[in-house]
Order: C-alpha cells, then structure tokens, then sequence
C-alpha cells in the first residue's frame, strides 16, 4: 500500500494512505485523548475533544480522529490554541455532567476524569443548568445514569451495529438529547439483552452493572450461610488487569487465594460444570443426529445469546440446545448434590458466581432457574469487575498473594472447560468429546484450530466417525443473527453451531474488566489457551470428578434427573408491543 | 398562449391570502366576466409579488401598474376605469418615494436588477406556457443540444456564480468534482431548506417560479452526469411543496424530466423531499443524513459531498438562488453574467429586508449595491419615521453592523451578504435582546451531536438570561467571548462555529449596551425586565 | 396489534403498512413515510413506529431517535389545532412575545401546552420564513401576519370548538 508523509509536532512518520491525522499522531507516539472514538469502528468526530491544527486549514481546528491524513500535511497537536480549545470543550462537557468522582463506578478509571486531569482543568468557566438526571435500575443486569453520559455514542454503535439488538440511540435533539433505550423506556421496558457491550463501550459512568456486592457481603457476614463461589473460565484471565497487571495476565490460583480471602467458605469452579455441560450437550447432540432432531443444534451457554434468540429468532427456539449454562448447572447441583453430600440444608447454602458477564445476573433470577423449593440455583452473580471491588473492599492485595488450589470436588476441571471462554471454545471441548465418545478412538491431536481466533464467523467440517460434522461459530450479535437468517432461509446445513453473546466470546463479556478492545480480547484469548495446555486433563469426559458425579447423582448424561436439573426451556419474547402477554406472541 | 389585452396578476403570496387575496380574484374574475371582458383580459395568479406590507395588491399590464391594499369593494371601480376606460385609479396605485417591486427586468428601478426574479409577478407560476413563453427551458435546451457537459461547467465556471446559501462557494467548480467523481449514481441536490430567519428569497422563487429551479437542475446533471435530483424543502413550505411539485408533474408530462431529455440522452428525474422542522438540515451533509432518512445531524467534512455525498454518491448540493441563476447564464453567456456585480461577486443577489423597514420583502441586485440602497432604497428605509440602529446580516449566524456600514457594498470583498436576510432594528430596539433572542434560536436548533455546540449554545442562552434579568457582571462579556471563540474554533459544523458570530461583532459596537446591561443592570431600550438580583438567577 | 374494520382513527396495522408501500419500503423513505403517518393519524405512535420499524428492517429506536429529532413530527397526541408562533429574530423585534402573551391569555396555556379540551396546542417555534409580515403565527395550515395582541381573540374564534350537543367538536 502507498505511503504517506505527515509531520506531526515537528517529528515525520510514514502512514499507510487512508489513515487518519490520530493514527498518524500514534504513529509518532503522540498522545491525543479521544472521547467518542472507537478504533475499528466509523469515526462520528463528536466529542471534539481530540482537535489539532492543520497548517493551512481554515480557521476551525480538526477533529484528528476522523480528519484524513494526507501527504505532506503538517499538524500540530500540542500548541497553546489546541490545548485551550480541548479545555474549553472538556470544560463545556463538565458543565453538564454530575462530577461526584469519588461516588462514580468509574473512578480512576474513567476517560473523562483521565482528560480533565491531564488537560489541568481545575475550575469550570461555563457552570450551567444540567440536564435532568435519568436513573434506571430497572434491570437486573444494566444501570444507566444519564447524569454521568456525555453523549459519545460509543454505547449506540455498539448496541445498533456490533450487537444488532437495537436498544439504545439518541433521542431528542439540542442539549435535551439523550442516549436511551427505545421510546426513552426504561431498560426492562426496551428489549434489551443484558449483553453489557455498551458498559464496555462507555467511557465514563454512564453504564454499569447492577451491583451485588453488598448481598455478597451480607452472606458472608452471615454466620448461618454456608458461601460458595463459582469461577466461570474468563475471569482467571482478566481479573489481573483490574489489579494492574497486563492483559491476559494468567492469575487463576491467586483468584482463588483472593476469593478465600475475601471470606468465601469454598471457591469452586464453573470449569466442573462447563465439562457436564460437554457431556450433556454432546449427548444431547448425538441424539439429535441419530434420531432426526431438529439441527443444527445451537449452544446455549450464553444468556445474553438466549435473550437475542427469544426475541428475534423465536422459531428457531427448538433448535436451541436444551443445556442450561454451565453457571446454572452449577447452581443446581450446589444446592442438590453439593448440599447433601455436605449435609448442609440448600437453604443455608448462598451461591455466588464470578462472572464475566451482565447477561448472567438476568439469568439466575429466571424463574426456571430453581431446582429446590423456589430457591435461587444461583443466588448472586459478581461481574469480573465487582469481584475484584470486593477484593479491594477486603484489603487484598492481589498481586502479592501465594497460588491456591480450588476447592474440591467442584473445582475440579479439564482443559476443555477453560476454554468456554474463548469463541469456538465450547465447539472445540464438544469435538474433543464427541469424536472419542463416536469413535471410540483417542484424538491425536485436541486442538481445533479451525474454530480457534476472533473472525466473527468461522466455520469447519469435522470428519467423526463417518460422520461429515459441519460445524460454525460466531460471536457478537451481529455475527450470530447472519447465521439465523442463513438458516430462516433455508440455506444452512450445519449441523452444530456455537453462539457467544460477545465479540470474542467470554473474554470479551460485559462484565470484565475495562478496556475491553481487540488487542486486550487477543491477550486474554492467548491465555486461555495457554491455560488449556497447562492442564493435565483437556478432554471433559476424562475430568474424574465428573464421573464420580454420574455415579453417585446423576446417572448418566441426559437421564431423567441430569434433565430435571440440568436442562431448561425457552419462552418466546414479544419484541414490540412488549407489553403484549407473552402467549399473544406470533411466530413469524 | 392565447392572446389577451391585459394581464392582471393577483398576489397570492401567504400575506395576501391571509388577507383575503382569493376573494378578490375571484371578484376579479366575475367582474370581468360581467363586462364580457374575460376573452380580452386574464386574471393570473402569482405567488407573493414581495409587497407584504401591501397586500393585497395587483398589477395590470401591460401598463405595470400596481394597485396595493385592494380590497373586493375596489374591484368594480378598478375594472369599469381602468380597463374599460383605460384611466387609472390613482387612489389606489402603489407609489409615493417607495420602489416600486413590480416590475419586470426591464423598467425596474436602475439599483434593482430582475434577473432570478424576473418572472416573479408577470408569470402564472403554473404554467410552464407562461415560463416557455418568457424564454423558460431555452437554456435547457441550448445546454442538453449544443452544448457539452463540459462546456456548461466551463460556462458556469467562467460566469463566477457563486453559491448563494451563504458559504459562497464557486458553483462550477462544484460541479467539476462532481463531474469528474466516479460513482454509478450521482445526484443533483436543491437546498431549499430555507430556516435562517429573515430569509424567505428561496420560498418566493419556489412559489412564483419553480421552473427556473428545474431548469437549474437538468442543466446541473446534464454537466456532472447525475440521474436522480432531489428539492429538499422545509416542511414549513407547504405552498412550495404544492407549487414545486405541480411544477414537476408538468415538466415531467412535457418530456424535460424523464428519460432521454430532448434527445440529448440525459435520464434524469427530480422528487421533492419535504423537511420535517429542523434547521440543521440546511447544513448540507445534515441534509443528507435526513434524506437518507436519519436524524439530520451534521456529518464530517472531508470527504466532501460533492465526491461523497447522497448514499456516499457524488452529489451536488446547490441553494435555491444559485440553481435558478444556471439558466440565465447558459442562455445570456457568462460574459453577460460576469459584467454584473463585482470583481470577486458576479451576478445579482436577492435580499430579504425584513425587521423595521418599512416594506418588508424580497429584492434582488448586482452584487455591490449598498447597504443603504437595498434598506432606504427598497426597503423604505425605518417605518414609523424611527431612526435607524443596526443590521443584522443574512441572519442569527451573521455579523451585526451598524450605521457606519450603510455605504458599504454587498459583496464578497466587502459586506458579505449571508444568504441576504436583512434583520433590521431601529432605535428603539435593544441589542442584547436581540442577541438572545438569536442564541435561543441556536440553542433550539442545535443537533445536539456535538460537544461544543450541544453545551454551548445552552451556556449562551443562559448568560444572556442572567444578563437581561440583572444578574450580569462585567467579566462575563470576557467568558462569554472565550465561549464564542471556542465554539468557532471546535464545533463539527457551521451552526456551533457560527453561533455566536453575531455576538462578537456586536460587542464593539454596542460596548456601551452591554455594559448598561452588566454593570448599571439597566436596558437602555426598556425592553429587558433587569428585575431579578443575581441570587435568584445564577444558582 | 389488532387490526379493526371499523371507521375509528386509530392507525390499525394494515394501513400503516399501506402507508410504507406508498412511500417505498427502504429507510430513506422513513420521514416521508413518518410524514404521512402523522397526516392520517395526527401523531405518530410507538405502535406505528414498531411496525415501520418492522417494515423497514430497522430498529424502533431508530425511528424513534428519528422522529423526536424534528419538531414537525409528533409523537404524542397533539390538540386538535395547533398554533405556531415564531420566536425568531424578525418577528421577536416585531413583538412576538405580545402575541404570545395574548395567545396565553386566551387560551390558558403556555408554549408546549395543549388545552384540557384538547381543542388547541400551543407552542413557540423557530423562523417559519414569513418574516415579511412579522410577527406571524400559524393555525394549522393558516397563516396570520402582520399580528397585534387585540387580533388574536378573533382569530381563535375561529378554531374554537363547538359547543354543540354533539361532542364531536364539529
Ligand atoms: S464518569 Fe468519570 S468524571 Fe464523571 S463522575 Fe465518574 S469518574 Fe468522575
Ligand atoms: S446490554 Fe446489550 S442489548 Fe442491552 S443496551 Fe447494552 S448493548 Fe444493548
Ligand atoms: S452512555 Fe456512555 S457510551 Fe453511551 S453515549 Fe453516554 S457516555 Fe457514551
Ligand atoms: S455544531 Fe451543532 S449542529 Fe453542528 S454538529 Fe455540532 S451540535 Fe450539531
Ligand atoms: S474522538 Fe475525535 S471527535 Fe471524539
């Protein structure tokens, strides 16, 4: 590709032709903050606090992240006019935003509050009316407060266009514009799939997670509650970075140490669930082959992915593996199995799960979500993000603490349940099995590169047996609806395919640490598999202790009891008018 | 077209109706038919003749005479004199020192020159025989037949026509991206979104002659190629949407919209798109944002759209005035056209006095006429014998100018007209106020995309609030140009930067206002309450 | 939503959809089609926007975000007249507020408000280009120019609502 010439602030750098007056700034190690940029994504050039000076350009400054760099341009990013324009336009943004830093979520880690400071903004010269304030915490996954918003749109792009779901966009015009969720509902009101895409998107405090940090401080308190926790797969590679430590930083075992801490009675692992899970769904995937059950059959691990499909996609419903999420699993057999063979009584038993996620806190409170007397299987859900709050709460020094085992026996797990977190990881652990289980003969080799890395779609056709498996795998929203439409028009043959709720899978969930972007997806993706190969076991049929849980408890996969607590149904959900009763809801 | 005596053109412009201009022709038109006059004498009716003040009004010709502030009961008196006897009612014409508008190009006043408004009053705007039999579609014909699409470029280029929304960009050269862009869809754009206030040129043309607009358009895409026009009118129009339209549905019947227009080869079709009450629209990559059907928020600049514009298609955007100008100049010739106006302006321009003048309405002049000339010679100069205070020029996203500007010229090297509103104030208005009053216009039409303008529009409003209600000081003249500047030097589009342009030219020549306003809390006209103390106000 | 065969004016399914075959069934065509919803039904429903949205493919906060975008569109029921004053530089320096103050005082409500009867909504609105015959309202398609507060009571008069048994506001 050609090259192109640019002197910014007196040093030349050579960019690819097309790049932008930011990316040829980066290019020469220059910092220019930026608010409503996203890299990869169209540049919307709102915020306006990323100006430069082009030499010979009309009076006005430029937005750097969207003004194209051109051959032989001279810029200037760091002259006094540049610096008091940027503050002045931080300082109008401030004027309509509710600066109460140390109660915001978002504190020192925070776009805003890092421009402001760097800009030096002390005191605000345009102190004014600010809009009136939006608080929704109607869902149990998402809060928004519009009072913290400054209108980048960062959460829009990403709803409309990564997820294609839809909920949030601009609404109103002038200073009364607002990002809400359709007909300036509330959340729960909207349809809305507790993704948290737009919590990773948002720069500021405007999005969060409804906290269950004090209800877990509660039950911890509590000393007639036996506490457990659950640790899905992404987290061990993404907690690190809420500590400092470099993305995909592999902190499994100080994980646990830090949740022991913290004051937990028993830190298991979602990974013991995630390899039932292989169990049940290869079983559940193998019938359908044999018997002629609707295919392809989809994963259903993902809760935001569930919400999505029974909104949008409600005929493809019975092609929905009938698998609860490992998480769910989890809840389950905490409250039965786990319960009676600790001779605890369920009811004394509080579950928590560390999650990557915002869709899991919406899908513990379904009300399927209960295997013993309307009890919750899972009683609270901690995104990445708030465990490692509570860390801090508790004074835990992360970084510093020893290397500790789970606990036993729901801590004990395979390769292939790491991987859950990763997109394509759920298809690669059910290979591993199902081709033994089919076959009969041992994998040479249990890397399936094919549905291995970030593309959004990624396809393979796996020989088992005398079996041709074509199988897909797509995360992000986006990515899964292509595959739906693929199939509504009759024009797909899988047979098996993975969906993940967010780009990347897990690891790029909703609930993990921000900044959450490619090159942070990729590390922690390189982590994971890491963490596979480090493991003795990588095949879920193999893990031991999943055995010893068909022999005492269950059975055999798929039997009566694996269905009364491992498996669940879907509800279509009406899309619009949504207060129409469910049961009104046509199919399409 | 039939041949007939007389012609009386009935105004039927907004003010008229409103006044009853439609119960008058149809007086007309009975009392003729009464005298059996109805196969010598045709009753036509024209959009706003530009004489609000008025109305209504009707001119005879072939005499040109104008009759204002006729009512039904003049009408007997008016037919039985004038065109039975030929002698006319002297009560009644429009004369005095005022000029007189009507008049067609040729025996108007020596300051105005009809050139885009030309038909504006002598023609029905309905009828495209009436248009082709004042030389209407001439220009189309001699582009598409005898002409290259280079050579109209070339010819507009040569002519200097310069775009008449305000930015006064070069036309042809314009066109010449357009031209040269590839894209297997190009677009012609009329800009008709007419909001600044004080302009209302664009909605005269549209009423009383749309095809000169259509005429402006085929030619444009007979030059860069394009195949699908779009007149993009504010929804307010309604009378434009209705002219604009029927005007298309006749073009299109008589073969000049369509496919293979005059066997030149050219496919091209033009639909009207109605706005639906936004002023950023005007804005013209907001425009097409709204055309494609979103939100009508300003999108960036570059790439621009004359090579990334409608669908990301190369695309024209031209105002109105400028469009209507495009057939003058391939049938006259650039040489023509470039003898008018200035150096750096060529052309005429049409301006919109409104304000304290004593006859509101739309004139049109070679560039380089003064201040003066179009506010006392045209406009009456103040009504109601007050004294004249200052202009706000081409509208809120204008400069304010004073008496010291009254003999400059209107034109690019000097006096920049705007898009040629005239917000005129006399003595007894304030000044502040007025600046408010254009802040909250602002503050109303903002997008609300971006950070500079979302925030700082509001900001501005609320100062001059604080201001007019007492609770001024003196330093926030200081801050509230720093926000000005700031809003200039970083909004996305021309709406933040120009926000507060009228302010900063206003402070100074009205130092001494604002002062009264900050430190004496006290509006010299009377007009601001002044009667909040500051903690009441600024919270 | 159901769709009804009787004469009532509640936008029904069918003629939305109607509506959006008319203006053509691509997403430029959203305010056109916004446009005539608003023409045949008075304002433009969540309803209606769910099933445009539906029409077009795209998503109902979009048209949502759209329609409360411009202020021509409405999204809640409007009065049965709807008065526009403009505010704008030249008919605010020909003393708009007056006018407006007259039109508050007739009516009892203030811009942005509609009457308890439902007869008239009242609201201030930027340069409606008749700054010829500043300070100008309009009544729904009506224009008036030229205004001083004694002309506004007569002008109302017209629009009131009929105090006939009928109930209809005939
Ligand atoms: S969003 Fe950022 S700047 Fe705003 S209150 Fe929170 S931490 Fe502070
Ligand atoms: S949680 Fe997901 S679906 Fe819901 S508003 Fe955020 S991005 Fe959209
Ligand atoms: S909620 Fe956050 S991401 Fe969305 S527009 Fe506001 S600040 Fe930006
Ligand atoms: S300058 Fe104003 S109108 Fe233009 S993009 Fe910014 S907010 Fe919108
Ligand atoms: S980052 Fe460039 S305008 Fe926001």
């Amino acid at each position: 590709m050609d090259n192109i010439n640019v002197s910014i602030d007196g040093i030349q750098v050579s960019i690819p032709k097309g790049s932008t007056v930011l990316d040829a700034a980066r290019a020469a190690g220059i910092y220019i903050p930026t608010l409503c940029h996203m890299d990869g994504h169209k540049p919307l050039g709102a915020c306006r606090v990323c100006l430069v000076e082009i030499e010979g350009g009309r009076g006005a400054l430029q937005a750097s992240c969207s003004f194209p760099a051109a051959d032989g341009m001279v810029v200037r990013t760091n002259s006094r006019r540049v610096h008091n324009a940027r503050k002045a336009v931080v300082e109008l943004m401030l004027s309509a935003h509710r600066q109460d830093c140390n109660a915001c979520n978002r504190t020192l880690n925070c776009e805003l509050q890092d421009i402001a400071k760097r800009l030096g903004i002390r005191e605000n010269r345009f102190e004014g009316e600010m809009p009136p304030r939006i608080m929704d915490t109607s869902s149990p996954s998402i809060v928004r407060d519009s009072s913290k918003c400054i209108l980048c749109r960062r959460c829009v792009e990403v709803c409309q266009n990564v997820q294609t779901v839809g909920t949030l966009f601009a609404v109103d015009r002038g200073f009364d514009t607002v990002i809400a969720p359709t007909a300036k509902k509330e959340l729960t009101e909207a349809v809305c799939v507790a993704c948290g895409q737009c919590v990773l998107a948002c720069p500021v405090g405007a999005l969060y997670e409804k906290s269950h940090i004090d209800r877990v401080w509660e039950a911890i308190d509590d000393p007639d509650k036996h506490v457990i926790v659950q640790t899905a797969p992404a987290v061990r590679v993404a907690i690190g970075e809420e500590f400092g430590l470099p993305a995909g930083s592999r902190v499994t075992k100080k994980m646990v140490a830090g949740l022991r801490r913290i004051g937990f009675d028993k830190v298991f692992d979602t990974d013991f669930t995630a390899d039932l899970t292989i169990l049940e769904e290869g079983t559940e995937f193998l019938g359908r082959l044999k018997n002629n059950g609707t295919l392809p059959m989809l994963t259903s691990c993902s809760p935001g992915w569930i919400n999505f499909i029974e909104y949008f996609y409600p005929e493809l419903l019975p092609n929905l593996s009938t698998c609860k999420s490992p998480q769910q699993m989890f809840g389950a057999l905490a409250k039965t199995y786990y319960a009676e063979k600790m001779g605890v009584k369920p009811e004394d038993i509080y579950s928590v799960s560390i999650m990557p996620c915002t869709a899991k806190k919406l899908e513990a409170g379904r009300e399927e979500m209960s295997v013993v007397n309307g009890l919750h299987d899972v009683d609270a859900v901690l995104t990445t993000r708030e465990a490692a709050q509570m860390m801090r709460e508790a004074g835990v020094d992360f970084v510093n603490l020893p290397d500790e085992p789970f606990d036993e026996p729901l801590g004990i797990a395979t390769g292939a349940a790491v991987i859950f977190g990763a997109t394509g990881g759920v298809m690669e652990a059910a290979l591993r099995t199902v081709y033994e289980v089919v076959t009969g003969e041992t994998l040479e080799n249990v890397n399936f590169e094919a549905v291995r890395g970030l593309e959004g779609v990624k396809e393979a056709v796996v020989k088992i047996g005398d079996i041709e498996a074509k199988v897909a795998v797509a995360s992000g929203l986006s990515n899964a609806r292509k595959l739906m439409d693929l199939i509504m028009e009759g024009k797909a043959d899988y047979h098996f395919i993975e969906i993940m709720c967010c780009p990347g899978g897990c690891l790029g969930g909703g609930g993990q640490p921000i900044p959450t972007n490619d090159e942070v997806r990729k590390a922690r993706m390189e982590a994971i598999y890491a963490e596979d190969e480090g493991l003795p076991i990588r095949k879920s049929h193999e893990n031991p202790a999943i055995r010893t849980l068909y022999e005492e408890f269950l059975g055999e996969p798929n039997s009566h009891k694996a269905h009364q607590l491992l498996h669940t149904h879907y509800t279509p959900k009406a899309l619009w008018p949504t207060d129409v009763p469910l049961d009104e809801v046509k199919t399409k | 077209m039939a041949f007939y005596r007389a012609h009386i053109l009935v105004d039927t412009g907004t003010a008229a109706v409103l006044k009853g201009a439609n119960a008058l022709r149809t007086a007309l038109v009975d009392e003729i038919k009464r005298k059996g006059l109805d196969k010598e004498i045709k009753v036509v009716e024209t959009g706003a003749l530009g004489l609000a003040g008025a109305v209504p009004a009707i001119v005879v010709y072939p005499e040109g005479v104008t009759y204002a502030n006729v009512t039904v009961d003049d009408v007997a008196e008016i037919v039985e004199e004038h065109l039975l006897k030929g002698r006319q009612v002297s009560r009644l014409v429009y004369k005095g020192d005022t000029p007189s508008v009507i008049k067609s190009a040729e025996n108007c006043r020596s300051a105005e020159m009809r050139v885009v408004l030309k038909n504006i009053g002598v023609i029905d705007p309905t009828s495209i025989d009436e248009y082709i039999a004042m030389g209407g579609y001439e220009a189309t014909a001699k582009a598409l037949t005898t002409m290259s699409p280079q050579e109209v470029i070339a010819e507009i280029k040569a002519s200097g026509l310069t775009g008449r929304g305000g930015a006064g960009f070069p036309t042809g050269l314009k066109w010449d991206f357009t031209a040269k862009a590839d894209g297997d869809q190009k677009y012609i754009i009329c800009n008709a979104d007419e909001g600044e206030p004080g302009n209302f040129k664009d909605r005269l043309i549209m009423e009383g002659d749309p095809h000169q607009i259509i005429e402006g358009m085929i030619i444009a895409a007979y030059a860069v190629g394009a195949q699908k026009g779009y007149i993009y009118i504010r929804g307010e129009y309604q009378q434009s949407v209705a002219n604009t339209e029927r005007a298309l549905d006749v073009a299109r019947e008589m073969g000049l919209l369509g496919s293979d227009i005059m066997g030149s080869g050219l496919s091209f079709d033009i639909e009207v798109f109605k706005g639906a009450g936004a002023y950023i629209c005007g804005e013209e990559t907001a425009l097409l944002a709204s055309l494609e059907g979103q939100r009508g928020e300003s999108r960036m600049k570059p790439p621009f759209p004359p090579t990334h514009g409608l669908f990301g298609m190369p695309t024209v955007i031209n105002n109105v005035e400028t469009l209507a100008n495009v057939p003058h100049i391939i049938v006259n010739g650039a040489d023509w056209y470039s003898n008018i106006g200035t150096q750096k302006s060529k052309g005429t321009k049409i301006f919109s006095p409104c304000g304290d003048v004593q006859y509101p309405g739309v004139y049109e002049v070679p560039f380089g006429s003064t201040l003066r000339e179009v506010i006392f010679g045209m406009a009456g100069g103040i009504k109601s014998g007050k004294k004249f205070k200052a202009v706000l020029m081409g509208g809120p996203s204008g400069v304010l100018v004073g008496e010291e500007a009254l003999d400059r010229s209107l034109c690019s090297e000097d006096l920049n007209p705007g898009a040629g509103a005239l917000i005129v104030l006399d003595e007894t208005k304030c000044v502040v106020d007025l600046i408010k009053n254009c802040a909250q216009f602002f503050a109303h039409e903002s997008c609300g995309q971006c950070t500079p303008c979302r925030e700082g529009t509001k900001r501005m409003v609320e100062f001059f609030n604080w201001w007019t209600a007492g609770a001024g000081s003196e330093q926030d003249l200081k801050l509230l140009d720093q926000l000005a500047t700031t809003m200039a030097l970083t909004s996305k589009c021309g709406l933040g930067q120009f926000a507060g342009v009228a302010f900063k030219s206003s402070i100074p020549l009205f130092e001494e206002e604002y002062l009264a306003h900050l430190v004496d809390k006290r509006c010299p006209a009377g007009i601001c309450e002044m009667d909040k103390v500051e903690e009441e106000v600024r919270v | 939503m159901k769709s009804c065969n009787s004469d009532c004016c509640v936008p029904c399914e069918a003629d939305i959809v109607a509506i959006v075959d008319k203006c053509g069934r691509t997403e430029c065509n959203l305010i056109p089609i916004l446009h005539e919803l608003q023409r045949s039904f008075g304002y433009i429903s969540d309803e209606a926007m769910e099933t445009v949205a539906a029409e077009l493919g795209i998503t109902v906060s979009q048209v949502h975000g759209t329609a409360t975008f411009y202020t021509l569109l409405y999204t809640r029921p409007q009065g049965k007249n709807i008065i526009k004053i403009c505010d704008s530089p030249p008919c605010h320096l020909q003393g708009s507020k007056a006018i407006q103050a007259a039109i508050t005082k007739a009516l009892g409500i203030e811009p942005g408000e509609t009457t308890l009867d439902g007869n008239f909504t009242f609201e201030v609105v930027s340069c409606m280009g008749l700054c010829g015959v500043a300070p100008a309202i309009m009544v729904n398609d009506d224009v008036y120019g030229n205004l001083t507060a004694e002309a506004i009571p007569e002008i109302l008069d017209k629009y009131a609502a009929c105090s006939c048994c009928c109930g209809e506001g005939c």
